[in-house]
């Protein structure tokens, strides 16, 4: 299957600032992709550079395997929601859902405008609203016939810079399940450009994450989640322990791992620790729901990396689960997820509690360490 | 509201009230009020001298408003493009044509027109074919038309600035991602959005032509606007003729103002 936009080699450099450097990717019919980051990682650009609105400094764009680096803005086959939503003022809702049907050459009739902006303006549950003035409309509603407005001309793909970032939480939650919907029905790819884990990991079907305008890791949430490529991509996708070390001793059936604190921490031998060899300098992630908390340690199963004992620092009510802040005089500060359900323990852990923290030996996941 | 903001109000606006009382005087002095009357606005309208004076203050006004709007426009859309010290310093000489007095932009644009006269008369004379008479040079309509111009395309640049500035720049590549062409984004967006502040800029450099005195006095040369019509039938004394003149003229700018100061009013939207 033709990808439907891919980057071939894309750099962008503005002056002596990079935006993006070296970046592939072929984006599949169909498809939720988010573009995950921290604010200049080169996400909006590489958006951008899809619109048309920027130019590679080097390197290919491709729609449907085209080059469209030539094309400019108004002739490539793909609308953008901006961040903003960039809502024609001057204009009602009507027109602003009808302007880009307006500019099609030759220009359709009004009566078909007429049946495609009630047709759209349905899809985002704005019916009826459409001789309203733009400035009349809360934050979602005008973010709603953002989204009129540029799939109305059923785009080979929908560009959504931050579109959500301007609205409350509650209304976020709301319009990230909306555009997941949306998605599905209309069955466009949407390539959505965002620095909040959650809704990336939420909504898309694929994930990209970026830094310093590279890319760092491509995969589904679950894929980014259990086996992130390095400590960077396991810190912005969800909440992670790391720990330094130097592998040690290491055969068929195991790894030793020396961390740096001098706590010795043993392993499964599995696909992950064959990339290591004796000596690598590694960086073990443990997510914090990985983590078993007890008062006795003899709850304990046989199969743990690790046993340490810790201090209850501090502890965060998170509803069904609660998440603790714990110290040990060896690995420092780390956190803990125990959720109801599971605990070993009647009641909650109380802070300056003394607990047995352990981990199993096949949940941790070794990264490459610092240099 | 204090008292001496009323005197300072007072001090102001008393000598237009007072014009506009008397040129409803039923008498033929100027310092005695002898009961109400239109007399003398239908003398004026019926003085061919304030006719003619009239008519060319009004082509002349007309000429200006479109030509400033015009060229105000697109130097303003152009400043916007440009970067750093160079958009500064075209920014500060804008500011500085506005504030310069009028005595010093009549005197300046005389001295320099006439220079220009003496200098290209001679050479087109020098040029021109044998036995055709070669056009001459002179101060009238167009200098006074190229003076007024000078002085309120600042004031159109300035006003559409301010509006461009306050566009959301995104809106065009809006526009542009919805497949409207360079073209047609800049009159279904950037014009759609700034007209307003044309349109004012427009009228505001109409009363401004048509209310000029001082660059009109030195530049005009044997054409004479309203203004300069005034000033010299003021040396034949105040009658209530100039002062029913002078009311309508308040009258027909004042509109014009208050129009183009709704035009550039903030509509409500956040």
């Amino acid at each position: 299957m033709v990808a439907v936009t891919s980057f071939r080699n894309v750099s962008k450099y503005y002056g002596d600032v990079t935006a993006a450097h070296n970046l592939n990717l072929d984006v599949t019919p169909g498809e939720f992709l988010s573009l995950l980051g921290p604010s200049g990682c080169g996400k909006t650009t590489s958006l951008r550079m899809i619109a048309g609105f920027d130019q590679p400094s080097a390197g290919e764009v491709f729609l449907e395997g085209e080059c469209v680096n030539n094309v400019p803005a108004y002739r490539r086959p793909v609308n953008m929601v901006f961040q903003q939503y960039a809502l024609f003022p001057h204009l009602n809702v009507m027109d602003n859902v009808a302007y880009g049907l307006r500019q099609l050459s030759p220009k359709p009739l009004a009566k078909e405008i007429d049946n495609r902006v009630s047709e759209m303006l349905e899809l985002v549950q704005l019916a009826s609203f459409n001789q309203r003035r733009i400035w009349e409309f809360s934050g979602g509603q005008q973010q709603r016939v953002a989204l009129a407005r540029s799939l109305i001309n059923k785009p080979k793909v929908l560009l959504l810079d931050e579109p959500l970032a301007a609205l409350d939480r509650k209304l976020r939650r709301e319009m990230q399940i909306e555009l997941q919907n949306l998605q599905r029905n209309v069955g466009i790819t949407f390539i959505l450009v965002t620095h909040d884990q959650e809704e990336a990991l939420s909504m898309s079907d694929r994930v990209c994450i970026m830094q310093d305008g590279e890319i760092v890791q491509i995969g589904s949430p679950l894929d980014l989640y259990d086996r992130p490529k390095n400590r960077y991509v396991a810190d912005f996708v969800g909440k992670s322990n790391f720990f330094e070390g130097v592998v040690g001793q290491m055969n068929k059936e195991g790894v030793d791992i020396k961390l740096d604190c001098g706590v010795s921490v043993e392993l499964i031998a599995n696909a992950n620790t064959n990339d290591y060899k004796v000596g690598d300098r590694v960086c073990i992630s443990v997510r914090p729901e990985q983590l078993t908390m007890v008062r006795d340690e003899n709850l304990l199963s046989k199969n743990i990396a690790i046993k340490v004992r810790a201090r209850v620092m501090n502890r965060i009510f998170l509803g069904e689960q609660t998440e603790y802040l714990l110290h040990n005089e060896q690995l420092g500060e780390f956190l803990a997820l125990s959720s109801r359900r599971n605990e070993l323990s009647e009641r909650p852990f109380e802070t300056n509690e003394i607990v047995f923290v352990a981990w199993s030996r096949d949940t941790v996941l070794i990264l490459d360490g610092d240099e | 509201m204090r008292i001496y903001a009323v005197f300072v109000y007072l001090f102001l606006y008393a000598p237009i009230g007072i014009i506009v009382l008397f040129s409803f005087n039923a008498g033929r002095h100027a310092s005695e009020l002898r009961g109400l009357s239109v007399q003398w606005y239908g003398k004026a309208l019926s003085n061919p001298f304030v006719g003619d004076a009239f008519v060319t203050s009004l082509e002349v006004a007309l000429i200006v408003a479109i030509l400033s709007s015009l060229l105000g426009t697109a130097a303003a859309l152009a400043l916007q493009r440009l970067k750093g010290s160079v958009r500064i310093f075209f920014d500060g000489l804008i500011y500085v044509s506005v504030m310069i007095p009028g005595i010093v932009i009549g005197i300046a644009t005389l001295v320099a027109l006439v220079t220009v006269f003496d200098f290209l008369n001679p050479w087109l004379a020098s040029v021109w074919p044998e036995g055709v008479k070669p056009p001459q040079l002179h101060l009238g309509y167009t200098s006074v038309i190229a003076a007024h111009t000078l002085f309120t395309m600042s004031l159109v640049i300035i006003m559409v600035r301010a509006r461009i500035a306050g566009m959301d720049r995104t809106l065009i590549e809006a526009s542009m991602d919805l497949y409207a062409t360079p073209w047609r984004t800049f009159y279904q967006v950037t014009l759609a959005q700034i007209y307003p502040a044309i349109l004012a800029g427009f009228l505001l450099s109409f009363t401004f032509s048509f209310d000029d005195f001082i660059i009109s006095f030195f530049v005009a040369g044997s054409n004479t606007t309203l203004p300069v019509y005034i000033f010299s039938s003021i040396r034949r004394g105040i009658t209530p003729e100039v002062n029913a003149i002078g009311t309508m003229v308040l009258v027909g700018s004042l509109t014009l103002l208050m129009t183009a100061q709704y035009l550039m009013r903030d509509r409500g939207k956040h």
